[in-house]
């Protein structure tokens, strides 16, 4: 839903952010309250990843301000709320290891170090492997599932902390259709759950009618903050996207093909 | 003498402690080191030891703990290059490998002892485990698995995907530093029995071996700890047996056990092997109805459970893989699917 009164949960103030001395980031500002579903979109190089590592700590701030649920990032310590799905081609490592170890790790941001894993904690696992639909995949080796099937896994894993507030970092780049529904599916249940969820990506796909509010990132700026764009209002004209699944930026950032494209 | 009489004696058993506890301590921090694909830190940190030890030699002071001490400064040094990223991983590792070895050789040649004192380190010795060693490889082997075993899912997390353990809290930094302290521990431990140029095989060979068979992590790091803990005391007790053929060779310890680990990885590499092609031939096909129907041609073969054609599930049925084509029993006759 879109929450013009709601608690803000991110506050990013002109947030700046300049890798190896190019600014990546210009004083993006961006409030999402709580129970928004927002997608990030932007044609690569846009910044749309960036903003979200800024975001979630990952990359320090050239200057500007994030708040996390009130607290300035630098003070935040309440790690357990925030759920993040990193950018990954694969949820797979150098060894081997099953589906249920990898989703268990998401739950380290409720655990004491030394202490086993209680009964919630395996619950949450479980609760969480069973929303992606993998409960049944738990005890094989994460490397032998398909590409679409890992991105579910490490969606299980944010899922498995169950925190309030959701990162996703392209979670749906070269995944089949099917699986691109099945993650829908799980963003649907979550947001409904009265989850904020924050989405990066550069095609919604199924995840098109999960979107209340559009964001939409241009060369390291906000060009866009607001409901989400139909289709027909950035084209003019009906394209049938369901077929196409290359990575051209025409849903992700409507703005770039009303001015010329890349 | 025979192999009973060698293993009644004091130094023999307390080589095969120190060897049981190094095989365990090896393989254990291997496997993070195997998950974050830095197989080599072992090495590297094992050729910085060798300017420890030969700074001990020089010093007259105790070359285990110069090495100990020079192999954490080494290993924090990798991990500090590698997580600045100023240099590629593989070549700050490479840069550390020729200084090492390059300065133990030369500060040895100082101290006026030749290769042959740097020898006992580099290929291990089993009777030059004096007893207060075994209490330091003892002491040290237990902090390493204690730690690991611990921390095992904060580890696993960290070696798995950095920059999600961050979000979620974990001291990314303080757990990399932690693995390349205890990288640079096991080292030194395993110094006195595999030796510094072959320790980073006993990181890293039976973590190998046994990710052929294992399908978790936990299984992973259990199997490698007991190829690792097995062919450190099999590969002594072989070294010691081969010191009693009547030529009197001296076989070092190290590379028998780095040997028998290999071993084992050939005899599990053709079992995994077979157990990824059955698990691939056997996994499901998409649950969707075939596009029509087509009766295969005439097909005199009866398919059954032992016909020798994988059968798949597919859907509510099975379909037999039968040269190229997939045959799912209709009526009398078997449709292409």
């Amino acid at each position: 839903m879109l929450n013009v009164l709601g608690t803000p949960v991110v506050e990013a103030d002109r947030v700046t952010v300049a890798i190896a001395g190019r600014p990546v980031l210009r004083g993006v500002d961006v409030t999402i309250r709580e129970g928004e579903f927002v997608a990030l979109l932007g044609a690569n190089g846009s910044g749309k990843s960036t903003l979200v590592r800024a975001l979630t700590g990952l990359r320090p701030l050239t200057s500007g301000r994030v708040r996390l649920f009130g607290t300035p990032l630098h003070d935040f310590r309440e790690h357990a709320r925030i759920g993040f799905v990193p950018q990954r081609a694969t949820a797979a490592g150098g060894v081997p290891a099953s589906v249920r170890e990898v989703v268990a790790s998401g739950r380290l941001t409720r655990r004491t170090p030394l202490r086993p894993a209680s009964r919630a904690d395996r619950r949450a696992v479980q609760d969480a492997l069973e929303l992606v639909g993998l409960a049944d995949r738990a005890h094989e080796g994460v490397s032998t599932l398909s590409g679409g099937q890992q991105q579910r896994v490490l969606i299980a894993r944010a899922l498995a902390g169950d925190p309030e507030l959701f990162f996703l970092d392209e979670p749906t780049a070269g995944v089949d259709l099917p699986n691109q529904q099945a993650l829908a599916g799980a963003l649907r249940t979550l947001s409904e759950r009265g989850a904020t969820v924050v989405l990066v990506a550069h095609e919604l796909g199924p995840m098109e009618p999960l979107v209340d509010r559009a964001v939409v990132m241009r060369d390291g700026r906000v060009a866009y903050d607001g409901a989400p764009l139909s289709l027909d209002a950035v084209h003019g004209h009906h394209h049938p996207f369901e077929t196409t699944h290359d990575h051209a930026p025409h849903v992700g950032s409507p703005l770039d093909r009303l001015e010329g494209g890349r | 003498m025979s192999l009973l009489d060698l293993l009644a004696l004091d130094f023999m058993q307390r080589a095969m402690l120190a060897a049981l506890l190094t095989g365990l301590a090896a393989p254990a921090i291997g496997t993070f080191l195997v998950q974050r694909r830095l197989a080599l830190l072992g090495d590297g940190i094992g050729h910085v030891a060798v300017t420890g030890v030969a700074l001990g030699l020089l010093t007259g002071t105790s070359p285990t703990w110069t090495a100990v001490v020079v192999a954490i400064l080494g290993a924090v040094a990798i991990e500090v290059i590698r997580e600045q990223g100023h240099t590629n991983g593989d070549v700050a590792l490479a840069l550390l490998f020729y200084g090492g070895l390059a300065g133990g050789v030369l500060v040895t040649g100082l101290a006026g002892q030749g290769a042959a004192s740097l020898q006992a380190y580099l290929f291990g010795s089993v009777t030059s485990i004096s007893g207060a060693d075994v209490w330091f490889t003892l002491g040290l082997a237990v902090v390493v698995l204690a730690v690991t075993l611990g921390l095992l899912p904060q580890l696993f997390a960290v070696a798995s995907d950095p920059d999600f353990a961050q979000v979620a809290g974990v001291r990314v930094r303080a757990y990399n530093l932690l693995v390349a302290v205890l990288a640079a521990v096991t080292v030194t431990v395993a110094m006195r029995t595999v030796g510094l140029l072959l320790v980073s095989a006993l990181m890293v060979v039976p973590v190998a071996a046994s990710q052929q068979l294992a399908r978790s992590f936990r299984a992973t790091i259990v199997g490698a700890m007991a190829v690792g803990g097995g062919a450190a005391v099999a590969g002594l007790l072989i070294s010691a047996a081969l010191s009693l053929l009547p030529s009197r060779p001296t076989v070092a310890p190290g590379p028998a056990i780095v040997l028998l680990a290999l071993a084992m990885f050939a005899a599990t590499w053709p079992l995994g092997v077979w157990l990824r092609h059955r698990r691939r031939v056997l996994a499901p096909f998409a649950a969707e109805e075939p596009v029509r129907h087509e009766p295969a041609d005439i097909h005199p073969h009866q398919h059954g459970d032992d016909c020798g054609h994988p059968a798949v599930q597919h859907g509510d049925h099975v379909d037999y893989v039968h040269d190229g084509h997939r045959h799912a029993p209709h009526g009398e006759h078997y449709d292409e699917h």
